[in-house]
């Protein structure tokens, strides 16, 4: 009797032992994934916000976006001209990147011989592989020159006096400019974008496809017609997602920007973004105002980042759950 | 000709077109590839790994401090970061599919992961840095760390959610708790996953600069101390190439090749490590060296 | 194996047929018929060929590589081996297991096949309407040809298949296991559709539901484990087979 009364004794400690550990097991977990989610972007978030909050009260909203002087001898900052290449340099090199990774996807997924297929994956996701920092170095060293001697010249000369697109292209061909950074930016993108879009192609059901080809359709056809109308949505999150990590780009653009707080009136000019500025001036910034307006200006890059990111996963989330089969 | 075969040629040149684009990429990639061979072997010497940096303008010297440092701060980031993000990613594989709350959660985490790097510098300085009143070590850790965090949560996550639930129903049914499953069936299950997604985080944080730029800074003295700032491979980097000396050019070089291979063969080993016919030959031999029975 | 037909003519047919996945054989020696205009039935257990049969008269096997025919597939009395295959597959359509609706309105789905061969304008819209009426869809439709595909229910979506392959005035129609996916309303629908297409079609259906190779097939064809078994007008199968197995088959005795 007594060894039944202890037996169930242990055996309630034992239970209760064991959700005790439950318990705690989920809390600390939970706490984790409450971390990574949610407390920790807040957190940065609110941390850019505290330490920019001298030079949103200075400088506004509207006039911070507008202005284009950033000087740190007057006191006075205005992000224009950061934000303006931060822009341009991102569009430039979607522009250049989006048809080479649809490209490439599309030559993966339909084109290749099963035997290169992954000869060809594994070279984009070494691309993907390589530092940013690399690809500074690479572009400075190697690439810029080239430009600047011999690319850029032979673009002046063929295009310069074309009108509007001539425009483009004025200016001294010094290699490190609006052309060679988004050039180098958009080979950084390409994998990614063309991993994206390859997963996209990949979730078309093959009977969609035979259907097409049943109805007498070229490969082009089918491709162009029924393949990427079907992942459009996951193909422009792709490229909104591309878009994203491009804007946060620092250590390539750096190199190969030039550095110049002008808004460039050429391709062939110098300039800076968001996060040139961030990396050239920070260690610099002896003023409050100034490293403030620096945050303030990080801030921004933030906000946009996370959105476009966000908007990109929203519809690349839609084509997975539309498509489920 | 007839409308068909302008069809069938226009095809043929369309698939030529994309072609092209994958010989764009791949060119690029060799070219890239073969300038750091070239430039970086040719710079290559045992003494940047165990001789100081000279004063600038002075030819010579080594980048002592900065691999240190390098090993430092992106080994002790792999310890904050790597645990933190298995347990974030087990939750919202085994705890919070159910929940709304938690699948948002856990998609904000994986926007975290293409956040602009050297936001995470900028924040960290916040909180590490300037309360202490100058550059250190652990803050450059802490920055990595914070970016590995969610990638190794996702990695985690996406590793996990690939084991068959038939195989957590078989452990519950023989009466084990939840943590008893997810330690000794599930996680032993996405072992290998999970590796690959550690391996390739390391990869990736080591090759980043932007967020070391204004937390550890740099150092031209070899250091352990990481109240002190630490040089770091990249960073160093990114001080030569834009510096005037010749010789920092090329220390930058050779220090770029030893770190690309580096963090290519870390993404190769991560890669094979998901393809594990390649390597059972090899698990077979360590295996019969080891004298370890069965599997 | 085959009885001779004194009204009907063949419009393809299938002779000597092996067909290897790799070096996998699949399809073992097939001699076959396919009468003009007449529904021919193919059955039999999973994994037999039925499919695997069904999908060379329209070359679908030359979309993945490692396949390899031997043997002769006729239509009329041209190898398709030797024929353009975008002319053969507008001669032999095919409609899927699942509806396979093009990301597009309703009007381009059926436009497709049609487009592609350059007709447009008021012949465009003649025969797309013409197809969608000869597929009992048009009352259902006509005033939404602007509307996504995707608005349409499962049978409708399946309907929509079956004009879309019509649309192009196909010789032949392929159907591969078309009403697996489908209530029992819609299957009853699309095989009363089966039956009035085949006044000018020719048709070939894979089913693994022997009560509808029953009802709406002329011949039908029994295949086990890739070799063609027996191949006889539908009543005779059901109820007076030549072969043992054909009959164990269609009495539920395995399978």
């Amino acid at each position: 009797m007594e060894n039944v009364a202890e037996a169930q004794k242990s055996l309630r400690e034992i239970k209760t032992r064991g959700e005790f550990l439950e318990r705690f097991l989920k809390l600390s977990l939970g706490f984790w994934a409450l971390f990574s989610g949610l407390l920790f972007p807040i957190l940065a978030g609110l941390i850019l916000l505290y330490e920019a909050r001298l030079a949103i009260e200075e400088f506004g909203f509207i006039h911070f976006l507008t202005y284009t002087n950033w000087d740190p001898v007057q006191e006075d900052f205005g992000a224009a001209t950061m934000i303006f290449g931060t822009v341009v340099s991102t569009i430039l090199s979607m522009l250049i990147a989006a048809p080479v990774a649809i490209g490439i996807a599309i030559f993966i997924t339909e084109l290749a011989p099963n035997w290169f297929k992954p000869i060809v994956s594994t070279a984009v996701e070494l691309l993907a592989a390589i530092p940013s920092i690399i690809y500074g170095l690479w572009g400075f060293f190697i690439l810029a020159p080239i430009m600047a001697t011999k690319v850029e010249p032979w673009l002046q000369d063929k295009l310069g006096d074309v009108p509007l697109v001539g425009k483009l292209f004025q200016g001294a061909p010094t290699g490190v400019d609006v052309l060679t950074t988004s050039l180098v930016l958009s080979i950084m993108i390409i994998p990614f974008m063309a991993a994206v879009v390859r997963d996209a192609f990949n979730m078309v059901p093959p009977i969609m496809k035979e259907s097409a080809y049943g109805l007498g359709a070229t490969k082009w056809e089918v491709i162009r017609q029924v393949v990427i109308p079907y992942t459009a949505s996951g193909i422009a999150g792709g490229l909104i997602l591309s878009a994203g990590r491009a804007l946060g780009e620092t250590m390539a653009v750096t190199f190969l920007a030039g550095n110049r707080p002008e808004i460039p009136k050429s391709l062939l000019e110098p300039f800076t973004t968001i996060t040139v500025a961030l990396a050239n001036q920070f260690t610099e910034a002896d003023t409050d105002v100034y490293l403030s307006a620096l945050y303030y200006a990080g801030l921004l890059l933030y906000l946009v980042s996370f959105t476009m990111l966000g908007i990109a996963k929203f519809m690349v989330l839609r084509l997975e759950k539309r498509w489920k089969v | 000709m007839s409308r068909k075969t302008r069809r069938k040629l226009f095809s043929n040149f369309m698939l030529f077109v994309s072609f092209l684009t994958a010989a764009y990429g791949i060119f690029w990639l060799f070219w890239i590839l073969g300038s750091l061979v070239v430039n970086g072997f040719k710079y290559l010497s045992p003494e940047l790994v165990y001789l100081d940096p000279t004063p600038p303008g002075e030819e010579g010297g080594g980048l002592r401090p900065a691999f240190v440092g390098h090993l430092i701060i992106t080994s002790l980031a792999t310890i904050i970061g790597v645990p933190i993000g298995i347990m974030a990613g087990i939750y919202f594989a085994e705890y919070g599919r159910n929940s709304k709350f938690f699948m948002t959660i856990r998609q904000i985490t994986d926007i975290m992961v293409s956040t602009p790097s050297i936001l995470m510098g900028a924040v960290v300085y916040a909180v590490l840095v300037r309360p202490v009143g100058h550059f250190n070590g652990f803050s450059g850790a802490v920055a990595l760390a914070l970016l590995m965090l969610p990638v190794i949560a996702i990695t985690t996550d996406e590793m996990l959610k690939l084991v068959p639930k038939e195989m957590r129903e078989a452990a519950y049914a023989l009466g084990a708790y939840k943590w008893q499953v997810i330690k000794n069936v599930v996680m032993r299950a996405a072992k290998v996953g999970i590796l690959t997604g550690v391996i390739l985080g390391v990869a990736r944080i080591a090759g980043e600069t932007a967020p070391l730029l204004f937390t550890s800074f740099n150092n031209n003295v070899l250091t352990f101390d990481l109240k002190d700032p630490m040089a770091s491979l990249t960073v160093t980097m990114f001080n030569y190439v834009m510096g005037p000396y010749n010789y920092w050019h090329q220390q930058a070089w050779a220090a770029a090749f030893i770190l690309t291979m580096g963090v290519l063969l870390l993404s190769i080993v991560a890669r094979a490590l998901l393809q594990r016919n390649l390597l059972e030959p090899l698990f077979y031999i360590v295996r019969s060296i080891t004298g370890k029975k069965g599997g | 194996m085959v009885e001779p037909q004194t009204a009907s003519k063949t419009r393809m047919e299938v002779k000597n047929l092996n067909f290897y996945y790799g070096s996998n054989q699949a399809l073992k020696n097939i001699n076959m018929p396919i009468y003009d205009r007449k529904v021919t039935a193919l059955i039999g257990p999973s994994g037999c060929g039925k499919t695997t049969l069904l999908r060379c008269f329209n070359r679908m096997h030359d979309l993945y590589p490692a396949n390899k025919y031997e043997g002769e597939i006729l239509l009329g009395s041209e190898s398709i081996f030797n024929m353009d295959i975008i002319d053969l597959r507008s001669k032999v359509g095919m409609v899927f297991q699942k509806p396979t609706p093009f990301p597009m309105s309703i009007f381009d789905n059926i436009a497709f096949g049609l487009r592609l061969k350059g007709i447009k304008g008021t012949e465009l819209k003649d025969r797309v309407e013409k197809a969608l009426k000869d597929s009992a869809l048009w009352d259902e439709v006509k005033d939404r040809l602007k509307d996504s595909a995707f608005s349409l229910s499962g049978g409708q979506q399946q309907r929509l298949c079956i004009a879309r392959a019509i649309a192009v005035e196909p010789e032949v129609l392929l159907f591969d296991e078309p009403t697996s996916a489908l209530d029992p309303i819609s299957t009853a629908k699309i095989e009363e559709l089966i039956v009035e297409l085949k006044k000018k079609i020719t048709i070939v259906i894979v089913t693994h539901n022997m009560q509808q190779a029953a009802r709406i097939s002329d011949y039908t064809g029994f295949m086990y484990l890739g070799e063609l078994i027996e191949f006889n007008p539908t009543e005779k199968i059901f109820t007076k087979p030549d072969k043992k197995l054909t009959e164990d088959y269609v009495t539920g005795r395995f399978g």
